[in-house]
């Protein structure tokens, strides 16, 4: 997919990325200001008097910011600024109380880091890309317009004012819409390993600016479009495919690319232009003389630095070199953070109930999660966050499974009465009577009750069809309601067949 | 026993605390000369005697349960209108605030009525604290108590006279004695030159001594508040209620308060005062040049021994000044825009920005209008480097020369302003004139620096010029006691002939 090229009239283009996510900082109080950030409060029932700047009122910056930042700065590896400041960023707006936004223009808080995607879900260790993370910065978001309220005025709502956000802003080194949504799915991963932001699309906690450019295979870099405030994977990668071909069907049409800000319009899946270079504000930034500059002493990176999980990548890596996965369910386990941590309180829970290491025990987990459990939850239209079955009481239906006292079958029927009534696995196996029989007793009368049936396959089975030993395993399974131990039925069956 | 009215900070808070009066008395004799003052003053820009008659009534009653008393226990005073006041009309003498009543209580004035003071009022002041002269009020002039002597050199020049800005209304109140003492804001002067031009005390503390939290804004890097008295003590005793460490204002000073008052001292023997050489400029106003002279002998007999000092870069504070502060400014007033408070002027039809321009237009008086301009422009994009940037370079050379000076004297002499105080209409139509007052306060402000204002002398039209004494970060004490050598050799009593 690094050869993602759009064929024009004229020939190959390549097309040019860089996206700037807004990362809301997953913090109870505003960056400047004591006031509040949940989401979905009545508007303006989170405003201080500093987020409605009221005459005379200052900010003091919140350390739970500035501490998230650089976690997040430390888990794409990127260089921490022990010196930064906050600028102010000049333009009127009635979203924007103040008139300026305190950002960071001239010293961000953090400076080159780099984030890793996989262009191969299949086999994530296959082929890795690295995106460059020129930059991140800590800014305060602006409150929000109500056009429908009244028929002739516009509302505001300052909830919004004042929110932390960190810019991420990334180097233009990706070169398709699937790099563009892996790299977007991966850093939304990080974020939310590290807690710092909890990448919530549609409540507006991330969005991207995606910025498009096109070339000619191994030109210099075109005049970009940079598309504002797109809210999910799915419309970046949108984005980048209709920016890029109208950028090129402007230039084979022998028209100019213009340096311009862009609305995507997820209904049609379009962009369109919404103001130009030429009246593009002048923010005049400037060092905002209300806060000092910031001075991160060594200790305070180090704590955040030994303040980190686990990350994804290191996670997929030890997943697949101690407990034995392959690199795909490594990779999908990984991806999310609920997701891993599902797993992995599921293989302790499992190596404990079962008397194993966890890496003996890892495989059978990782598979009945993967094939079993997320398509039982899907059919009850749950995820692992509201699952009525956690990670203990799966154990025990593994624990089951792994002493034969029920089959693999079985375990898929005391799965669905565990979603359905909440029960333990042991529970419904001694109530629904669905243990595992390994009376020969009871299995040879089924065997010869079978084989006096079916004499002609008797027949046929023992002049060399040999095939038909699963028929004969089947039809004993049946009679003796799947509850009979599938290795002394073989036994019993061979025997009886001699 | 003299008036009420004629005593110090000093004398009303112990007279209150020895029971030989009441606070309710003296907040009534305080209400009945603003009363009396304010249609020929116009130093306040609302009155509110019920205020400090409250304050009183607590002191009287704290008095009579035995209970310790504060700082200021019983004392009166005026509150500069820049400073935010729960329920009662903050304005920054700008129309674009008229009406408004903050819901807070600055720092500085919570403290002060935290330590038992009450408030006379809300002082008058240029417009956003941007004017040398008071002239810039969307509520009149403040008119000086001072008058000149007459051409004849007898009676009396009535032209009415510039209290100095912008704490003009701090100025001419405590000139008067219309309140011991007031609160004053000093952005590149504003407590300083005031003081000088009337006849007081005043000081401005190191950048971060006061908090600014609640102080409408004018430029964050060099607003300080500082107090504005009758002497030296009240100064000190007023600047110990305000000052202190403050959470809500990042670049308040995390340092405890001295007790400048129990530690003031006129006595100089062993200090060494610094005289800039480049401060005295041609073309000097003979009087000014005189009473410097006579400031240097002063404090030479309090002991000090007396240096030239070199500040090079002096001739580029104002410049770099008028750069730094309006594009502070520009940035700081862009939140009154007429969506949340204050003002809103909304022309049939008009969009937002229809709104933003009619607002701002009709609510800004001209100065602040040429500031918010100049600093427009020196931050637009092309010219911030040649400009801001370049000012902030100077910022630092001129903050250098400060830390040389610093390393051979302990305080620095120099005049408060070029001239005394000039007559209402004489500068306001050259904006250039006016902030060539400045030109001796600036530096100290650029550097945020302590530096303080006292009385000096009258010059030949009987009026009063201030010497600056200006000192290093966070020595008040030394800029205090300097002071204190000055007024105890100064000796001036001259006060204002009452007129109104």
């Amino acid at each position: 997919m690094s050869n993602y090229r759009i064929q024009g009239a004229t020939g190959e283009w390549e097309v040019i990325i860089g996206l700037e996510v807004h990362a809301q900082i997953t913090t109870a109080a505003k960056l400047f200001s004591g006031a509040a950030t949940a989401f979905g409060a009545e508007p303006n029932a989170q405003v201080s008097l500093i987020d409605a700047a009221m005459p005379g009122m200052l900010p003091v910056p919140n350390q739970e910011c500035i501490r998230q930042a650089v976690r997040t700065g430390l888990a794409i590896d990127a260089q921490i600024n022990s010196y930064s400041r906050f600028d102010r960023k000049n333009y009127f707006y009635a979203d924007l109380p103040q008139g300026y936004q305190i950002s960071q223009l001239y010293h961000p808080i953090v400076g080159e880091g780099h984030v890793d995607i996989s262009l191969d879900d299949k086999n994530p260790d296959a082929e890795v890309k690295r995106i460059g993370v020129e930059r991140i910065h800590v800014e305060q978001d602006a409150g929000k317009l109500m056009h429908d309220q009244h028929p002739t005025m516009s509302y505001v709502d300052l909830n919004r004012s004042g929110v932390a956000l960190m810019e991420i802003v990334s180097r233009p080194d990706m070169r398709s819409p699937a790099e563009a949504g892996a790299y977007l799915r991966k850093l939304r991963s990080i974020l939310r390993y590290v807690g710092s932001c909890d990448g919530n699309m549609e409540e507006g906690s991330m969005r991207a600016d995606v910025n498009v450019s096109v070339r000619k295979v191994g030109d210099e870099l075109g005049t970009r479009t940079e598309t504002k405030n797109v809210n999910s994977v799915r419309f970046v990668m949108a984005t980048v495919e209709h920016e890029a071909n109208r950028q090129v069907d402007v230039l084979e049409s022998g028209g100019k690319i213009v340096q311009e800000t862009r609305l995507f319009d997820p209904d049609t899946g379009t962009t369109r232009s919404m103001r130009s270079k030429e009246d593009a504000h002048d923010y005049r930034y400037f060092p905002d003389p209300d806060l000092l500059p910031l001075v991160l002493e060594p200790g305070f990176i180090e704590d955040c630095r030994a303040s980190l999980p686990e990350l994804p990548d290191a996670k997929r890596h030890r997943y697949e070199t101690v407990l034995g996965l392959t690199p795909y369910a490594a990779g999908v386990l990984t991806a999310e953070v609920e997701t891993a941590l599902w797993f992995e309180a599921l293989a302790d829970a499992t190596a404990a109930a079962q008397a194993k290491t966890k890496a003996e025990v890892a495989k059978q987990a990782s598979n009945w999660l993967l094939s079993e459990f997320f398509g039982a939850l899907n059919k009850i239209g749950r995820t692992l966050e509201n699952s009525p079955v956690g990670p203990e009481a799966a154990a025990e239906l593994l624990a089951l499974v792994g002493n034969s006292t029920i089959s693999g079958t079985i375990a898929k029927q005391v799965l669905e009465k565990m979603l359905e009534t909440g029960d333990g696995a042991g529970v419904i196996v001694e109530r629904e009577g669905l243990k595992q029989t390994s009376d020969t007793g009871a299995i040879d009368a089924a065997i010869a009750g079978i084989l006096a049936a079916n004499a002609d396959k008797v027949a046929q089975y023992k002049g060399g069809k040999e095939a038909l030993f699963g028929f004969f395993v089947g039809q004993t399974m049946k009679v003796m309601q799947g509850k009979a131990n599938p290795q002394v039925v073989n036994e019993l069956l061979k025997k009886a067949l001699g | 026993m003299a008036q009420l009215t004629d005593l110090s900070v000093a004398a009303i808070r112990d007279g209150v605390a020895s029971g030989e009066f009441t606070a309710v008395a003296v907040a009534e004799a305080f209400n009945a000369q603003v009363a009396e003052a304010q249609a020929a003053l116009n130093a306040f820009i609302v009155t509110t005697p019920e205020h400090a008659l409250a304050a009183a009534a607590a002191v009287d009653a704290e008095r009579a349960a035995g209970k310790v008393l504060g700082k200021l226990a019983g004392v009166p005073i005026g509150m500069k209108d820049l400073f935010a006041t729960k329920g009662v009309q903050t304005t920054a003498a700008s129309h674009i605030l008229e009406g408004f009543i903050p819901p807070y209580e600055s720092t500085v004035s919570q403290k002060l009525w935290d330590a038992g003071a009450g408030m006379l009022g809300k002082l008058n002041l240029d417009q956003f604290a941007m004017g040398s002269s008071n002239e810039t009020s969307y509520f009149g002039n403040v008119i000086s108590p001072w008058r000149r002597i007459g051409k004849d050199g007898g009676g009396s020049d009535t032209a009415p006279l510039a209290p100095g800005g912008s704490s003009g209304g701090s100025a001419a109140a405590v000139a008067a004695h219309l309140c011991p003492a007031a609160t004053g804001t000093d952005t590149g002067g504003s407590i300083r030159q005031p003081a000088a031009f009337t006849g007081i005390s005043g000081i401005k503390p190191t950048y971060g001594r006061c908090s600014r939290w609640g102080i409408v804004a004018f430029a964050s890097s060099l607003d300080q508040a500082g107090p504005m008295a009758h002497d030296v003590r009240d100064c000190a005793i007023m600047l110990e209620a305000m000052a202190g460490f403050d959470p809500k204002d990042s670049t308040s000073l995390d340092l405890p308060v001295p007790n400048w008052k129990a530690t003031l001292s006129g006595d100089l023997k062993g200090k060494k005062i610094g005289i800039p050489r480049e401060y005295r400029m041609d073309g000097m106003d003979a009087d000014v040049a005189h009473s410097w002279d006579q400031g240097i002998a002063w404090l030479k007999d309090a002991g000090a021994e007396v240096i030239d000092i070199s500040l090079p870069h002096t001739k580029y504070a104002l410049p770099a000044y008028y750069i730094i502060a309006p594009a502070e400014a520009s940035s700081n007033l862009a939140r009154y825009d007429g969506v949340r408070y204050g003002l809103r002027a909304l022309p049939e039809g008009a969009g937002l920005q229809d709104m933003y321009a009619a607002t701002r237009a009709a609510g800004f008086g001209a100065e602040v209008k040429r500031r918010i301009l100049i600093g427009t422009y020196v931050l637009s994009a092309g010219y911030y480097d040649a400009y801001y940037t370049q000012a902030q370079k100077v910022r630092t050379l001129i903050a250098r020369d400060f830390e040389a000076a610093f390393e051979l004297c302990d305080v620095i002499l120099a005049p408060t302003a070029p001239s005394a105080a000039f007559a209402l209409g004489e500068k306001s139509d050259d904006p250039l004139a006016m902030y060539l007052n400045d030109v001796f306060s600036v530096p100290a402000s650029l550097a945020g620096l302590p530096a303080m204002s006292v009385p000096a002398g009258l010059d030949r039209q009987g009026l009063p010029l201030g010497l600056q004494v200006i000192g290093r970060p966070f020595d008040e004490q030394g800029v205090l006691n300097a002071g204190l050598a000055i007024e105890a050799r100064a000796g001036f009593t001259a006060r204002p002939e009452r007129w109104w």
